[in-house]
């Protein structure tokens, strides 16, 4: 008997018992769903990190007074560090010998931009930096142009807008030569950087970039630690350079030889392997959900084959008198035992990767199928199918032909 | 005459707790092409047990089973699935017909397990509906037949492997009288047709279809005999 044949078999005996089938299903719906939703998840998150972190320069890394991502309560060594000061930046910027271009950056979040009447969101954000920014951060100008060195000396009050704040402000009105309030503050618009689009749940569109001088003189450094973003010349240079920047800096900010550096660096792959590493426990914690389940839904399809087989002797004893053999039952109950894992397999995986790309989307990630763990999914389906299944399939196999028959 | 079934010397022991039941002993028969044999007997008498070995759904503790030249006695569980499906066409009391799947697919089981192609087995199986006149029920479930008909299935299903034997268990135990008497005609029909027919049966009204009647009373043939009745239209060696 072919296994297309059995196939069906199996599907019409699963419809007959509808609702026990569904609850036997369950089990393994829920394991495999587990496994696909957070697969997909943490799949779609990467895939947002990892464009969200090549909008860095490349060759670049960072200079900040915290990690980047952190696990765990903070400890006091870490909250005891001193905040990176302009004056370091620029001493750093002076002495340091190898590097291409050195980027000084401070922030002020969620304030609000005004053109006029018109007002944006309190969530746009200032950025106070230097024109090595550009370089660094991988930005460029679309129209006008970024402020020059010297503006930055002479703390001009100019600024460079992003596309979302012209579409908030200046529907129809050329922004550049304008007068824009960031904060309250006056500033003249010179120039629109390029869309950055989105990454990682959040857009780069809505900044603005002043010099840092006039920003420092604006809304002071009082609880501001400055970026610093370093440009290596070269991929060759990259590790000299952070070699370089590191052991000045660590005598610009007085680390005593022996003790660990008061702040971090981080670059586009030390940032993704502290994603990784991150993820990895919630690859771990649904690889075990998922197999605590599977466990469980196996179970579950033992007992019901066991069910079915003791409902189905006289089946099973009609089926031998009249010439299947011992094999064909086996793999008659076997193939019925994969196909009830491989439905629920099939309805957890599809539920798992809508679910994780909805909650994907939802922070912006891209859409995106774990192949992989599809596979797995279904191998792992198949696998539980024929691990719980044996059992009761060889005894309906072993079935004596004739007590079966008599079997009412 | 061509020898179908040699039975020599059977003997069937059942190990029940510490004693051991002797339900055969030493049973010799002997059934030829084209014989339509009733196996009689009352309940105890051994009767059924010498029908699951004739059936090869079981097998005798010593003594020879010779089924068309093939010493089946000596068979395992595979081999004797396989003679079941070639040699052996059963019709049960209860019919015994998978209730999920029509009568079409019912017939055609017997092929699907011995490996033929779709359309041919589809072929053959339509050929034996319509020999049991059921032309028109093939798409029926069994629970959407009469009984009659229902064994009528059975017979074709028992039929559509042209097997060496049709063996069948009070084929008209759970029919009414007149039904029971239509099944009778059809078998009768399929020994006039060239098939072995082999009918067990404790009801004499039944038994006196066949043209040779063999008693089984506690475990021995008691006796085996032409049916006086039938002795006209065939003749019978009895050895």
């Amino acid at each position: 008997m072919g296994y297309f044949e059995n196939i069906l078999l199996a599907l019409n005996s699963l419809r007959t018992n509808k609702l026990r089938a569904i609850l036997t299903l369950l089990g393994i719906v829920i394991g495999v769903f587990s496994i696909i939703a957070i697969m997909t998840l943490l799949n779609a998150l990467q895939a947002g990190i990892d464009t969200g972190l090549s909008q860095l320069g490349s060759n670049t890394f960072q200079i900040q007074k915290f990690p980047a991502i952190q696990f765990g309560p903070g400890n006091s060594k870490l909250r005891n560090r001193p905040d990176i000061t302009y004056d370091e930046g620029v001493r750093l910027k002076e002495r340091a010998t190898v590097y291409k271009y050195m980027s000084l950056e401070f922030y002020e979040f969620a304030k609000t931009f005004k053109y006029e009447s018109e007002s944006t969101n309190p969530n746009f954000t200032i950025g106070g930096v230097i024109p090595d920014f550009l370089p660094c951060n991988d930005f460029s100008i679309q129209e006008g142009r970024f402020f020059t060195e010297t503006e930055v000396f002479s703390a001009s009050p100019v600024c460079v807008i992003g596309l979302e704040t012209v579409d908030k402000l200046f529907k129809n009105i050329n922004p550049i030569g304008k007068q824009i309030l960031l904060d309250g503050r006056q500033f003249t618009i010179i120039g629109i950087y390029a869309s950055k689009g989105a990454g990682f749940g959040q857009t780069q569109d809505n900044y603005a970039f002043v010099p840092i001088t006039r920003f420092l003189q604006a809304w002071g450094s009082r609880e501001k630690s400055c970026n610093i973003a370093i440009q290596a010349p070269s991929k060759e240079t990259y590790n000299e350079c952070q070699e370089n920047v590191i052991s000045v800096f660590r005598v610009i900010r007085k680390v005593k030889p022996g003790e660990a550096d008061n702040f971090e660096i981080y670059s586009n792959e030390s940032l993704m392997g502290t994603v990784n590493s991150f993820t990895q426990y919630f690859k771990y914690g649904a690889g075990v959900i998922s197999f605590i389940s599977l466990l469980a839904a196996g179970v579950g399809i033992m007992n019901i084959m066991l069910v079915s087989v003791t409902e189905r002797t006289k089946e099973i004893g009609i089926r031998k008198a009249i010439g299947a053999k011992n094999v064909v039952i086996l793999r008659q109950f076997l193939i019925e035992a994969v196909t009830l894992c491989l439905i629920g397999g099939i309805i957890g995986i599809v539920l798992g990767i809508a679910v994780g790309n909805a909650v994907g989307i939802f922070l912006n990630s891209p859409v995106v199928i774990p192949y992989d763990w599809v596979l797995i999914g279904l191998v792992v389906c198949s696998a539980v199918g024929i691990g719980f299944g044996m059992y009761p399939a060889y005894k309906a196999a072993q079935l004596n032909p004739i007590d079966a028959l008599r079997y009412e | 005459m061509e020898t179908v079934i040699e039975l020599k010397n059977i003997y069937k022991t059942y190990v029940m707790g510490s004693e051991d039941l002797t339900v055969l002993k030493g049973v010799d028969v002997t059934i030829h092409m084209n014989e339509y044999v009733a196996i009689m007997g009352p309940s105890g008498s051994g009767k059924s047990t010498l029908m699951n070995i004739i059936g090869c759904l079981d097998t005798p503790t010593s003594g020879d089973y010779i089924l068309r030249g093939q010493n089946v006695s000596e068979m395992d569980d595979q081999e004797l699935a396989e003679v079941r499906n070639k040699d052996i066409g059963f019709v049960f009391q209860t019919f015994n017909l998978l209730a999920r799947i029509d009568a079409l697919r019912n017939v055609e089981l017997p092929l699907v397990y011995s490996g033929m192609g779709k359309e041919e087995r589809l072929e053959k199986a339509e050929n034996a509906l319509i020999n049991v006149g059921l032309e028109d029920r093939m798409t029926h479930k069994p629970n959407e037949l009469s009984g009659g008909q229902r064994q009528r299935v059975a017979i074709a299903r028992a039929l559509v492997n042209n097997p060496a034997i049709i063996l069948a268990d009070e084929p008209t135990g759970n029919l009414d009288t007149r039904t029971g008497e239509e099944i009778m005609a059809l078998f009768e029909t399929l020994h006039e047709n060239g098939n072995t027919i082999i009918l067990v049966t404790h009801e004499e009204d039944i038994a006196k279809h066949a043209h040779r009647i063999i008693k089984i009373r506690d475990g021995e043939i008691e006796s085996d005999m032409i049916n006086p009745s039938k002795v006209k239209k065939t003749a019978v060696p009895v050895e």
